[in-house]
C-alpha cells in the first residue's frame, strides 16, 4: 500500500509540472460560484453577464461557437424558449441560402467579431487559463481554482487610467495584461448596464458577471461534467472498496494471514 | 528458454476437442490467464494493466471522435468545438481521450522506471525491453500527431518546431522535412497525413504490445528480488508462483480502479489542467505564441534538445540537440548491454540505488526545465546550463555508471529463491510448514 501511494504521488508529481507562466501580471483570485467539484453556475449571474456581453462586449467581440438555443440549456443561463427566440432575433446573421442577412433564430450561432482585431470570446475563458504559477507548477489552479474567468475579470478591473500613443494606436495600461499595455479601451464604467434585478452594477460586479458568462460560453457542459465526475468517482470508490476486500480475501491463504 | 512449467488446457467435451484440433484459441486464453506469476510482485507491477487499459480507452474514444472530426485546416478547430458542444457526450469522449494520453504516459514512465530499478531489462528479457522501447517511441509519435489534430495554436507551432528538427539533419534535412509536411510549411497536407498516421499507429502499438506480452510470457515476469522462478518441475515452480488468474487479475483491477478514481477526478473537475490554454486559440501562421511548449510528457526530452547550445566542428547546435534527444532514448534501449552487474534487482545494489534515484530526480528536473524559458537563471546558472548538466547525467547513467557499477559495486546477499524471500515477509505458521 505504501508503494502504491508512492507511485500515485510520483504520478501526480509528474502531472503537475506543466507549462510556463504568462509573465509578471497581476491576476486577482475572484471567488466564483462554479469553482471546485461542487461548484455550480449561478443562473442569474450568467443572465446578468449575458446582458453585459450584449450591451457592451458584442459591439466588437463575437461568440461564433455559441448557438443561441444553448442559452435555454439547463446548467447555463436557462432562459425560456420564448426569451431565447426573442433574444436571437435581435442579432443579424448572414444566410448563405438567401445570400442575404436575416434575423437570427435559436438554431443560429452568435455572429463573429464585428471589429477585425477583436478576438472571438467563445473560448477566451479557456484560452487564458494559463497562469500555472508559482514556478510553472500549477499550484494556483489546483488550490485556488484560478482560471480564465479570473483572468478576464482581472483585465476588466485592471485598468490604471494611464494611456499612451504608439504608432498611431492608443494603448491603455492594465495590470493583468501581459506586457502591461492593452489596445482595448476600458469597456466598462460604473452603471454601464442596468440590471432588471437591481443587482450592483459597478465595474467590479459587472466584470465578474460577464466573466462567469464567458466561462459558460467556453465550457457550456461544465455542470454535466462535474456531475459525471462526482458520480464516477463515487462509483469507482465503491468498486475499489469491493475489489480491495476481494483481493485481501483472495491472498489471505497465500500470505498465511488466515 | 522454455516457459515456466504449468498445467495446460485439456479439451474435455467433444465440442472442445473439435475446436481445439482446428483452432486452439481456448488454450491460448487459458495459457495467458493461468501464467505462473512470481508471488512476490509489488505494487509497481500493476502498470502493465493500466497501460493496456489506456490503449483500449484511447482506441475506443478515438474511434468515436473520428466520427465527428473533420481533418481540414478550415474546419478542424470548429469540428472539435462541435464535438464539445453539440455531440451527445462529445465533451466526455474528448476529455477522456486528451487526459487518457496523460494517464498513458504517467503509466509508461512508471513502468519504464520500474524496469530500470529492478533490472527487468537484463537477460533474458532484452527483447521485451527493446519492444517496450519501440512501443514508447510509437506512443510519443502518436501523441504528437494527435496533438496537432485540434489545429490550435500549440498544435500548429508544435508541428512546426518538431518537424523543423528533421530539417536540422545536414544534407537531407530540408528534403525530409518537406516530405513529412507534404509541402514547404505546416498546412492542410500536413494535417491530413498526421490524421491518417494518428489513426494507424495505435494499431501498430497493439501489435507490438502483443509481442511484448508474448516475450515476457516466454521468459516469465521479473520480480522484486530479480531471482528467477525455479522451473525444473511443475511442483517446484508452483512454490515460487501463483497463477495470474485470479490472484493478479484482481490485484491489478483494484490498482487500476484506484488510479481511475484520480483520473476521473481530473476529467470531471480539471480536464484542461494538463493541456496548454493556447490550444483553445485557432492555429494562426502569422502569430507565434510567446512560448512554444510541448505536452508535459515530452518535456524531459525537450529540455535535452534545448540543452545543446554550441556547435561542434561543422555540426550545428540544433542538429546536435536532435541527436541528443533521440540518443537519450537509444542509450536507454541499450541498458541490457551496458549494465554489467550480475545482480539483477536494485534492491540488493546499495550504490546503484543512489544513482537510480538521482536519475529519477534528474528526469523530473529536466521535465520542469523543459517548460521554462532557457535564459531563466536558477541558483546562478541558466536553465540551458542546468539542462546540459541533466543531459550529461542522463547519458552518464547509462553509458558510464551502469557498466562501472557492475564491476565495482559490493552488492548485498540475494535470496536463494522467490519462496525464501516471500516466506521472510509472510512467515509460515509453526506446525503448518510445507
Amino acid at each position: 500500500m505504501k508503494k502504491l501511494l508512492l507511485s500515485t504521488v510520483i504520478a501526480l508529481g509528474l502531472a503537475t509540472s506543466v507549462s510556463a507562466e504568462v509573465g509578471e501580471t497581476h491576476i486577482e483570485d475572484f471567488a466564483f460560484s462554479f469553482e471546485g467539484p461542487f461548484g455550480k453556475f449561478d443562473q442569474y449571474q450568467l443572465q446578468r453577464g449575458m446582458q453585459v456581453y450584449t450591451e457592451v462586449c458584442s459591439a466588437c467581440h463575437g461568440l461564433r461557437h455559441v448557438a443561441f438555443r444553448t442559452l435555454g440549456d439547463e446548467g447555463g443561463p436557462h432562459l425560456d424558449a420564448e426569451t431565447v427566440k426573442a433574444y436571437a432575433a435581435e442579432f443579424t446573421v448572414f444566410d448563405a441560402e438567401l445570400d442575404d442577412d436575416r434575423a437570427a433564430t435559436p438554431s443560429d450561432k452568435f455572429p463573429r467579431s464585428g471589429l477585425e482585431n477583436a478576438p472571438d470570446l467563445s473560448l477566451m475563458a479557456k484560452a487564458r487559463a494559463g497562469f500555472h504559477g508559482p514556478n510553472g507548477l500549477g499550484i494556483n489552479q489546483i488550490v485556488k481554482g484560478m482560471g480564465g474567468a479570473e483572468y478576464i475579470a482581472s483585465i476588466l478591473t485592471g485598468y490604471t487610467g494611464h494611456e499612451k500613443e504608439q504608432a498611431g494606436t492608443t494603448f491603455y495600461e492594465n495590470t493583468a495584461f501581459p506586457g502591461g499595455w492593452i489596445a482595448m479601451a476600458p469597456p466598462l464604467e460604473d452603471e454601464a448596464v442596468e440590471f432588471a434585478d437591481k443587482h450592483s452594477n459597478d465595474v467590479r460586479h459587472m466584470a465578474q458577471d460577464v466573466s462567469a458568462f464567458l466561462m459558460w460560453t467556453a465550457e457550456p457542459k461544465m455542470m454535466a461534467r462535474q456531475r459525471i465526475g462526482l458520480v464516477s468517482v463515487g462509483m469507482l470508490m465503491l468498486l475499489g472498496i469491493l475489489l480491495y476486500l476481494t483481493n485481501k480475501k483472495l491472498w489471505r491463504d497465500i500470505k498465511r494471514k488466515s | 528458454m522454455a516457459g515456466i512449467p504449468h498445467d495446460h488446457y485439456e479439451p474435455k467435451t467433444g465440442v472442445e476437442k473439435w475446436l481445439h484440433e482446428r483452432l486452439p484459441v481456448v488454450a491460448l486464453v487459458y495459457d495467458v490467464l493461468m501464467l505462473p506469476t512470481p508471488k512476490n510482485l509489488n505494487w509497481m507491477w500493476i502498470w502493465g494493466i493500466v497501460l493496456t487499459f489506456c490503449l483500449g480507452l484511447q482506441i475506443v474514444t478515438g474511434i468515436i471522435l473520428v466520427m465527428h472530426y473533420t481533418p481540414h485546416v478550415d474546419l478542424a478547430f470548429d469540428s472539435v468545438e462541435h464535438i464539445m458542444r453539440d455531440v451527445n457526450g462529445g465533451w466526455a469522449f474528448r476529455y477522456l481521450h486528451a487526459n487518457g494520453a496523460s494517464l498513458f504516459f504517467i503509466a509508461v514512465y512508471a513502468h519504464i522506471f520500474r524496469g530500470l530499478y529492478y533490472g527487468s531489462y537484463k537477460a533474458p528479457r532484452e527483447i521485451t525491453w527493446i519492444i517496450g522501447m519501440l512501443i514508447y517511441l510509437m506512443m510519443m509519435a502518436t501523441g504528437f500527431l494527435g496533438y496537432v489534430l485540434p489545429w490550435g495554436q500549440m498544435s500548429f507551432w508544435g508541428a512546426t518546431v518538431i518537424t523543423g528538427l528533421f530539417g536540422a539533419i545536414p544534407g537531407v534535412g530540408s528534403i525530409l522535412q518537406e516530405w513529412l509536411l507534404g509541402g514547404p510549411a505546416v498546412d492542410n497536407a500536413t494535417l491530413n497525413r498526421f490524421f491518417s498516421l494518428h489513426y494507424l499507429l495505435p494499431f501498430v502499438i497493439v501489435g507490438l504490445v502483443a509481442i511484448h506480452i508474448w516475450a515476457f510470457h516466454t521468459t516469465g515476469n521479473n520480480n522484486p528480488t530479480g531471482v528467477e522462478v525455479r522451473r525444473k518441475s511443475k511442483a517446484e515452480a508452483a512454490k515460487d508462483t501463483v497463477p495470474f488468474w485470479p490472484y493478479y487479475v484482481i490485484k491489478d483491477l483494484f490498482a487500476l480502479v484506484v488510479i481511475l478514481i484520480i483520473f476521473m477526478a481530473i476529467v470531471g473537475f480539471m480536464p484542461n489542467y494538463l493541456g496548454h490554454p493556447d490550444n483553445y486559440v485557432p492555429a494562426n501562421a502569422l502569430s507565434t505564441p510567446a512560448h512554444i511548449v510541448p505536452e508535459w510528457y515530452y518535456l524531459p526530452f525537450y529540455a535535452i534538445l534545448r540543452a545543446i547550445t554550441f556547435d561542434i566542428w561543422f555540426l550545428e547546435a540544433k542538429f546536435l540537440g536532435v541527436l541528443a534527444m533521440f540518443g537519450s532514448i537509444a542509450v536507454m534501449a541499450l541498458a541490457p548491454w551496458t549494465d554489467t552487474s550480475p545482480v539483477r534487482s536494485g534492491r540488493y545494489r546499495p550504490t546503484f540505488k543512489i544513482a537510480f534515484w538521482v536519475l529519477g530526480f534528474n528526469f523530473m528536473f529536466l521535465m520542469w526545465m523543459g517548460a521554462q524559458n532557457p535564459d531563466t537563471v536558477l541558483l546562478g546558472l541558466k536553465i540551458s546550463t542546468w539542462s546540459l548538466i541533466g543531459t550529461i547525467y542522463w547519458f552518464g547513467y547509462f553509458l558510464v555508471i551502469l557498466p562501472v557499477l557492475g564491476w565495482t559495486e559490493k552488492t548485498l546477499p540475494v535470496p536463494e529463491t522467490i519462496e525464501a524471500d516471500f516466506d521472510a515477509h509472510y512467515p509460515p505458521k509453526s506446525g503448518s510448514a510445507k
